[in-house]
Order: structure tokens, then C-alpha cells, then sequence
């Protein structure tokens, strides 16, 4: 008897939740029928949230307006700090609680990808508007994961008063030069104080020939480090010979702000620098050019390239809507110009890119960037930093023997990186 | 005596009958903590979290029963504390050691069912040099349906099960199919208006062909179909991922993984329980505990030294200022306190620019040794003599200012018939003044202590941990203290986080403070017996 009134409840639920989701779909099949009439009149559905940080929040809302006035779906801008969003999203994303979309850096794909949380992305074969590098940096393992839209390299900034000549090819020639300036120093870099920065010094190491991990014929890196070898070797004897021991060209006292005014106060003719330092140089009343970096090694110098991007999460609600938006709304000239012009970062946007280029510093900084290569976002890449970065310092400090010290770090990220 | 008792203990709230305004204050915020109640639980419910939702429900049942009852006067009082004590302390603890089991970290951030559904995503891709055609999507009697038009500008309609094959009849306009002879076409605004259609359209898989290698259409955003195919079979029957294109097969384990049997793993994993694995490791792996024990003893040294440095010195310069013979007493008294007043960790990152060991840069170096190159920040034993002196310059001013707080409150008389008795100064201050103070000090001491232990801001700010160690692979250094050194493995700075090990670490530190605090605080009650 009670299984009857059970089962009797159930069948009416069904038909009730039957009739419920029919109710739902039909108005939107009759509308089907004059697809231009439904075109006017949107209806406003589900939300899509994106996080976003507050430089880029009003190009973001842009889009989004001409999006929500095109299709009726609303979106949301969440303004994070930049630096949060890895962390947040990696907890936040399994709860169910992140966001559809979120702005990114390419060199947090990889972990992304390890924890599961963001989808591919399909550019449906437009690969081709974007920058090469940028696209290199947003592939994981063959696949697309997000829009690449910003680039950022360091490049070599010359002060035009003191080095009125174009950069030498080679990195002795432009030292040769710097001296010839006859300022306190002929050449100045972030060194990261004691703590080192290979960040700095890659376009350098690459020029030996010795990338932090090996690349694949594609472009994508390997889990094997690169840095072995004799040419890593050569890189690191090049260190110290230029170091505090040796001709004194390098100095771990100089941090980024030191290394910053030093050249700010004329000090240098010569430095590396990314876009971000422009800004102070130029208020300092330098003139400054910006050119590719000079190889030290023979080979080209490739800098580090740091790609920004848009990822999809992977449990997002709305992913058809999110990628609508991703590769139709913010995949164009006017959304990438808007972006630009709320924070100018190097477009990853080719014509963006192009239209911009016009600046010779921003042109400076994309010749750097094609040259580079991107930043290795295997998760992997996370635990190099620190021994690198060490290894550097003491080499070029002084505090230890090239070699030795390069040996020490090859063990030490072998122990980490098999653990 | 019972009868008696009785009477004195009738409470004022249970004499009073009243239901005037008190009440009323009281039904409004009663109704406050009800509907927050009610919210986090309905949120909880939302987000399925049972056990916020069970623990919400109980808390305001409890607060009920506690305000709504006449006797419970006790409960009254200390409820609201209690319920703080549970939410931000007992919770975060329990919640810790609950990490602590597991091995939540980077390639174990989430369930099984999401590792699967992430592995399945990644890899299905799309197959390369096959086309990309302009999408319709239509819905027909078995569900939706793609049309597109191919090169030769015909309409080509498929389903779940039937491949693309030409339609007969349908109409176009541009590269839009317009209309289809027995399906319904969804315009695009009315697919983004519908998100049921929308899961449907997203997990529509439209066959090449009969032969399932050819892979399958499927769009991503509704206007464009590609091919993919996917290259891992998921089978939860046998807890398996099978590769397709090698066949080899990854299995389910116990760690968390789709391992296979020649070793190699999948890249995402889920998180599971792991036992005291993570306690052990701290101690037995020889990447951390070579330094585990040095870092401890550091620690310890740097926690004591900086208590005791800052409290003498504090102290010292409290009994200087509290003599009525100096001139400018306010004005001293107001400088001294200056370093206290800026943010610790603006004052570190000064320090270290400070301390730079080249003298163009490094102003200590410059004015106070001539000019000499002295390696403050990156020789072992002056990086610690640097963090001890700054930390010192930022706590003195605290203990100053409490010494000088306690000294003032000290009784004249027994100063004055000590000195009346012939005691002298040094006296006086040893047998009477110190034992006083250290009563109401003590537990600041203690405090203090215990906030320098996990001190991270001076660290992390004035050294970053270093010099490093030479002898060990972990990325730690000769000034770390166990907190850093925390942080350091829980990679959350990027690299591979390892939260479990971090969580284990930190209740390792938790049972270690808490040792000395409660050993201190049970030798402070001597300090009591005094007076």
C-alpha cells in the first residue's frame, strides 16, 4: 500500500519535472522559428563570473558589456590582486566556488593542469592572430589552454645619451663600449641581491646554449633540465669570470631597485630591464632605446617571454557561454586595443601588436620577446627558482667555484625533482 | 543550609518576570543569530556541505535553548565565547589535522570524480588537419543535433548516433543553416539563453563516421563543430584509464593516482588519506631532517634571544627614564617608541637595503665600519647576528613601554623602607623592584615568545631564509626558522605545493609552542607566590 502512494508520488514527480523542463525549452523553440526577431530581443540568463585584477577590470567590462547587450547574458567582473588568483583558483575552482573565466599567467598553466582545473580552449584554427611565442606558451602537452593575450620579456635598455651608437652583437663588445662610456659602471643588472635571479640572466645562459629544461621539436618543454653539460658549464665559468672575483662586470649587491636607480642615475649605459621599468628611467629624464639582448655565448640570446592569458575553468557551468565570450569577444581587435590601453602590456594580439609597435621602446620589447622563448609552466619549473637562483648568487659572488656550484644545483634539482 | 543557599542563589534574571524592553532587545538579536544560522546552513545546503550544515543547525539550536531558557545562567555567559572557541580554533585545528592525513597538495588538489572528469578533458583533442565547419545547432526528436554546411554548400545533419549525412530540403544563409525538414534550428541567442540545451550541446559528440577512430564533432561554443577524439578510455567498473592510442592501461591506486604497471602515472591525482606518513616524513626524509633539527635549535635561539635582548634592553632604558632627574622624559620616552610604530615588515625590507654589504649601497657598512665590504645577510653567523639586532631595534620599544608601565605602578612604600633600611640601589632593584615586575611581565614574556617562534614576517622579509644550506638538496637556509621552513615546502609560493606535509609541520610547531607555553606559564605562578 505505502510502496503504491511511493511510486504514485514518484510518477508525478517525473511528470511534473517533465512538464517543467518542456515548459523551459519551449519558448525557445518557437522563437527558433524567426531567428532574426529572437537576435533583437535577447532574454537574460545564466551569469558568467570572470576574475579579473583591477588594471584590466574596465577593458574586461567592455567586452562584457557589448556581450551582455548582444546575447542578454549577464557577466560579472570579480577584481582580485593578480598575484592571489593562482592560489585561489587552484582551492577555489574544486568547491564549485571559482569563476567561469579567470585572467592568469601562462607559467601557472602547468599546475593548473596537474590539479585538474582548467579546460582547453579552441581558437577554431585563429592561432595564426596571435604571436607565436604567446601560443607556445599557452600549450600544455599539444593542447590550448586559454586565450593568450599580453606578453612580457626583458630586453636590453641602452641610454641613448651615453651609448648613442645601436647595441654590439656580442655581449664583450657592448661591455667594451660601456667602459668607453666611462660611467661608474659599464653595465648594470638586477641580480636579485644574494638571492640571485636567472630570470634576469636567461638571455644570457641561453646563449650558451643552455636552457633551464630541454624543448621539444614544438616548442614545449621536457621534464629534463637542459642546464648540463658543457655549455651550461661555459655559462657558469662565464659568470664567475664577470663576477665579483673576476672582472666585476656582475654584482650581487645590486637588487632590483639598485640595479634600477643605478641606471635611472646615469650611472650605466646598459641594462636589463623589462617594460615595467620604462616609466621610472624615462621620469629619471633618461632617453632610452630598447633592443634585443647581446649574446655572450655565440648563440641567440633568448629572454625568458611571461605570456597573460584568459582560462576556462574546468568546472565551470557555463563553458559554452565562456568560450562564446573567450573567442568571440575577447579575440578581437577592439577588445585586445582595450586591453592595451587599460594596462599596456606587449599584445599578444598580432594586429594589436602591429598597431602599437609604432612606440620604438614597445617595438624594442617585441624584437626581445620574438627572440625569447617562453617560460617552462611545467609545474617543475616551481622548485628550479630557488636552486638556480642560489647556484647564480654564490657564482657570481665569488663564494664558490663555477663549476662546483653548478654541479651542486644539477644534484640538489635532481634530488628535488625526482622526490 | 540547602533551603538558604537556594534563596541567595535565585538569580536577578530568574526573579525578574518582566517582558519589556529586554525582551524585546532580546527576541531582535535572537532573530538575528537565527537567520544567520538558517543562511550559512541553506548556503551549506546549497554547496552540499554537510557538515557546515549539521554544525550551523546545532550552534543556533543550542543558542536557543540557552537564551530562551530561565536557568542556564552560566551558559549565557560563555556561550557566545564557546561558539568563537569552535568555529575559529577547535574547527581550523581539526580541519588541519585533517590535512595533515591526507596528501592534498599540487596533482592532489581534488576528488577522483574530478582528477577523471580533468584527465578526460585533456585529452580529448582536436584531430589535426580535419575541418572546422560554421555550426547550427538543431534540435530533432532524439535531442540536438549539429548542421553544417560543407564545402560544397551542402547542408550535412548528424545526432549522437548518426553521422553527418546530407539533409534534403534544408535551406541556407551565408554559412547559417536556416531551416532543416524535421528539426527545430536553435539560433544562437536562444542556445545561449538556455543552459539545459547548453550541457547538451557541450556533451554532443557527433561521429565521423561508423568507425569510432575517426573521432567525432563537438563544438565549444556553439558555432563551429571540429573533429576530436579522445585518447583515454574511462571504465569505472574497473577503475581504469586505457590509452587508446597505446593501450596501455592506469589503474586506481591507493596513493591517488592512475598509475600504470610499468610505473609511470597520469599527471592529476585525487586526494586520499595517507595516514601519519607526512609526520614521519618530516623526520625521516634526509632532505629535511638534517635541517628540520638545525632550524629547530635556531629557532629556539632566535625565539629566547630575542626576548631576552629586547626585554633587557627594554628594561634597562625604562629604569633610566624613570628617574625624575632627566630632562625631556616625554619626548624620549615618545622617540624610543618610534620603531614600534612602523609596520614590521616596511622596517625589515629598510633593514635589508641597510644592511646591503656593498658600502656605495649598504648605509651600515658606510657609516659605521669605514666603508668596509661586510657580509651581513649572506654569512651564516652574521645573517642570524643581523636578525637578532633588527629584531631587537623593532621589539625593544614594547617591552619599554610595558617596563615603564609596570615601574610606575609599583609600590613606593616598600622602595622606601627598603631604602630607609640601608639596601642599595642595586639591591633594591634585585630584591624588590625586578620581582615585582617580572608578576605582570612574565606573561608578556611568554607571549612574546611565543609570537617570535613563527615570527615570519622578519625573516622572510630581512633574509628570505638565507645563506642556504650547503649540505642539503631542500631549498632552506641557516636563518630559516620552522615556520619559513614551512612555507618553504608547502611550495604555496608556486612550484609544488605539498599542504599535508605543510599541515603536519604545523601541528608539530602547534604542540611544541604550546609545550613551552604552558610549562612557562605553570613556572609563572612561583612569580605570584612573591607577594
Amino acid at each position: 500500500m505505502r510502496k503504491t502512494t511511493l511510486s504514485v508520488a514518484a510518477v508525478a514527480a517525473v511528470t511534473l519535472l517533465a512538464t517543467a523542463c518542456s515548459g523551459g525549452t519551449e519558448p525557445a523553440e518557437t522563437e527558433t522559428s524567426e531567428p532574426a526577431a529572437t537576435e533583437a530581443a535577447p532574454e537574460a540568463t545564466g551569469n558568467l563570473v570572470i576574475w579579473v585584477d583591477e588594471n584590466r577590470q574596465p577593458a574586461v567590462e567592455a567586452a562584457a558589456e557589448s556581450f551582455t547587450a548582444e546575447t542578454g547574458v549577464e557577466i560579472e567582473t570579480v577584481v582580485k590582486n593578480f598575484e592571489d588568483i593562482r592560489a585561489d583558483f587552484l582551492a577555489q575552482v574544486p568547491t564549485g566556488e571559482g569563476p567561469d573565466l579567470t585572467i592568469g599567467a601562462h607559467d601557472w598553466l602547468g599546475s593548473f593542469i596537474v590539479n585538474g582545473v582548467v579546460d582547453t580552449v579552441d581558437l577554431g584554427g585563429r592561432e595564426g592572430e596571435f604571436e607565436d611565442v604567446a601560443v607556445e606558451a599557452m600549450t600544455y602537452d599539444g593542447q590550448l589552454y586559454g586565450l593568450p593575450y599580453a606578453l612580457e620579456s626583458v630586453g636590453l635598455v641602452r641610454n641613448t645619451e651615453l651609448a648613442p651608437d645601436p647595441v654590439p652583437e656580442t655581449f664583450d663588445e657592448m661591455i667594451a663600449q660601456g667602459r668607453d662610456a666611462g660611467t661608474d659602471l659599464p653595465f648594470v643588472i638586477n641580480t636579485g641581491g644574494a638571492d640571485g635571479d636567472g630570470y634576469a640572466y636567461y638571455a644570457f645562459q641561453t646563449s650558451f646554449g643552455a636552457p633551464v629544461f630541454t624543448q621539444e621539436d614544438d616548442g614545449s618543454y621536457t621534464t629534463e633540465i637542459g642546464m648540463g653539460g658543457d655549455e651550461g658549464y661555459a655559462f657558469a665559468e662565464w659568470l664567475g669570470e664577470n663576477g665579483q672575483a673576476g672582472e666585476g662586470v656582475f654584482s650581487t649587491d645590486w637588487t632590483p631597485d639598485i640595479a634600477e636607480q643605478e641606471f635611472a642615475d646615469g650611472n650605466a649605459p646598459y641594462t636589463v630591464a623589462g617594460p615595467w621599468s620604462i616609466a621610472m628611467f624615462t621620469d629619471a629624464g633618461i632617453d632610452v632605446a630598447v633592443e634585443p639582448i647581446p649574446s655572450a655565448g655565440g648563440e641567440t640570446a633568448a629572454p625568458f617571454v611571461g605570456v597573460q592569458g584568459f582560462y576556462l575553468s574546468a568546472r565551470s557551468e557555463n563553458k559554452l557561454v565562456a568560450t562564446q565570450f573567450l573567442t568571440n569577444y575577447m579575440a578581437t581587435p577592439e577588445a585586445m586595443q582595450a586591453l592595451y590601453d587599460a594596462d599596456p602590456r606587449l599584445p599578444a594580439f598580432a594586429e594589436t601588436a602591429e598597431a602599437v609597435a609604432e612606440d620604438p621602446v614597445v617595438a624594442g620589447f617585441l624584437a626581445a620577446a620574438q627572440n625569447g622563448a617562453p617560460m617552462p609552466s611545467i609545474p617543475e619549473m616551481g622548485d628550479v627558482w630557488e636552486h638556480w637562483n642560489a647556484a647564480e648568487a654564490a657564482i657570481i659572488a665569488g663564494d664558490a667555484e663555477p663549476q662546483e656550484a653548478w654541479d651542486k644545483m644539477l644534484a640538489d634539482l635532481d634530488a628535488t625533482l625526482t622526490n | 543550609m540547602s533551603i538558604d543557599n537556594a534563596v541567595v542563589r535565585e538569580s536577578h534574571a530568574r526573579a525578574w518576570e518582566g517582558t519589556g524592553w529586554g525582551f524585546a532587545v532580546k527576541l531582535v538579536l535572537m532573530a538575528a543569530v537565527n537567520a544567520v544560522g538558517l543562511y550559512i546552513a541553506w548556503s551549506a545546503w546549497d554547496v552540499e556541505q554537510w557538515g557546515v550544515l549539521i554544525g550551523s543547525l546545532a550552534l543556533v539550536a543550542v543558542a536557543d535553548v540557552v537564551y530562551f531558557s530561565r536557568r542556564r545562567l552560566a551558559g549565557k555567559y560563555i556561550l557566545p565565547g564557546l561558539v568563537f572557541l569552535l568555529v575559529f580554533q577547535v574547527f581550523t585545528m581539526a580541519y588541519t589535522v585533517y590535512v595533515a592525513t591526507t596528501n592534498y597538495g599540487t596533482g592532489h588538489n581534488s576528488t577522483q570524480e574530478q582528477a577523471v572528469d580533468a584527465l578526460l578533458i585533456q585529452n580529448e583533442r582536436p584531430v589535426e588537419g580535419a575541418p572546422t565547419y560554421p555550426l547550427t545547432i538543431v534540435e530533432g526528436e532524439e535531442g540536438p543535433g549539429f548542421a553544417v554546411v560543407s564545402e560544397t554548400g551542402q547542408v550535412l545533419v548528424g545526432t549522437a548516433e548518426d553521422p553527418l549525412t546530407p539533409a534534403d530540403g534544408a535551406t541556407v544563409e551565408g554559412d547559417r543553416v536556416t531551416s532543416v525538414p524535421g528539426h527545430d534550428v536553435v539560433g544562437l541567442p536562444a542556445l545561449l539563453a538556455d543552459p539545459a540545451l547548453q550541457e547538451d550541446v557541450l556533451e554532443l559528440r557527433v561521429p565521423v563516421s561508423e568507425d569510432a577512430d575517426d573521432g567525432s564533432y563537438r563544438t565549444r561554443e556553439g558555432t563551429r563543430a571540429t573533429v576530436y577524439a579522445s585518447s583515454l578510455d574511462w571504465d569505472p567498473e574497473a577503475q581504469t584509464m586505457t590509452d587508446a592510442v597505446t593501450g596501455t592501461v592506469y589503474a586506481a591506486s591507493d596513493d591517488g593516482e592512475f598509475v600504470a604497471e610499468d610505473g609511470s602515472s597520469l599527471p592529476v591525482g585525487w586526494r586520499v588519506g595517507v595516514g601519519f606518513e607526512n609526520f614521519t616524513k618530516a623526520f625521516t626524509d634526509t632532505n629535511y631532517s638534517g635541517p628540520f633539527w638545525k632550524i629547530t635549535a635556531w629557532t629556539f635561539a632566535f625565539a629566547f634571544l630575542t626576548v631576552a635582548t629586547s626585554f633587557l634592553l627594554g628594561l634597562a632604558i625604562a629604569l633610566l627614564f624613570n628617574d625624575r632627574r632627566i630632562r625631556g622624559r616625554t619626548v624620549m620616552r615618545t622617540l624610543f617608541i618610534l620603531p614600534y610604530a612602523f609596520p614590521a615588515f616596511l622596517s625589515a625590507l629598510l633593514w635589508r637595503g641597510m644592511l646591503n654589504s656593498n658600502p656605495d649601497y649598504g648605509i651600515v657598512n658606510s657609516l659605521f665600519f669605514f666603508g668596509q665590504r661586510i657580509e651581513w645577510l649572506t654569512d651564516p653567523t652574521l645573517a642570524k647576528l643581523a636578525i637578532l639586532g633588527v629584531n631587537l631595534w623593532l621589539t625593544f620599544p614594547y617591552f619599554f613601554l610595558v617596563c615603564t608601565g609596570a615601574l610606575q605602578s609599583l609600590p613606593t612604600d616598600i622602595e622606601e623602607a627598603a631604602r630607609i633600611d640601608g639596601a642599595s640601589r642595586w639591591r633594591q632593584f634585585r630584591a624588590i623592584q625586578l620581582p615585582l615586575l617580572l608578576i605582570s611581565t612574565t606573561p608578556l614574556l611568554i607571549a612574546s615568545f611565543a609570537f617570535n617562534f613563527n615570527n615570519f614576517v622578519i625573516i622572510y622579509m630581512l633574509t628570505g631564509g638565507g645563506p642556504r644550506f650547503t649540505d642539503t638538496s631542500a631549498p632552506l637556509g641557516h636563518t630559516d626558522i620552522l615556520i619559513t621552513m614551512i612555507y618553504q615546502i608547502s611550495g604555496v609560493q608556486g612550484g609544488s605545493a605539498d599542504y599535508g606535509l605543510a599541515s603536519a609541520l604545523s601541528i608539530i610547531v602547534f604542540v611544541v609552542v604550546g609545550l613551552v607555553s604552558a610549562l612557562a606559564f605553570r613556572r609563572t605562578r612561583k612569580h605570584e607566590e612573591v607577594l
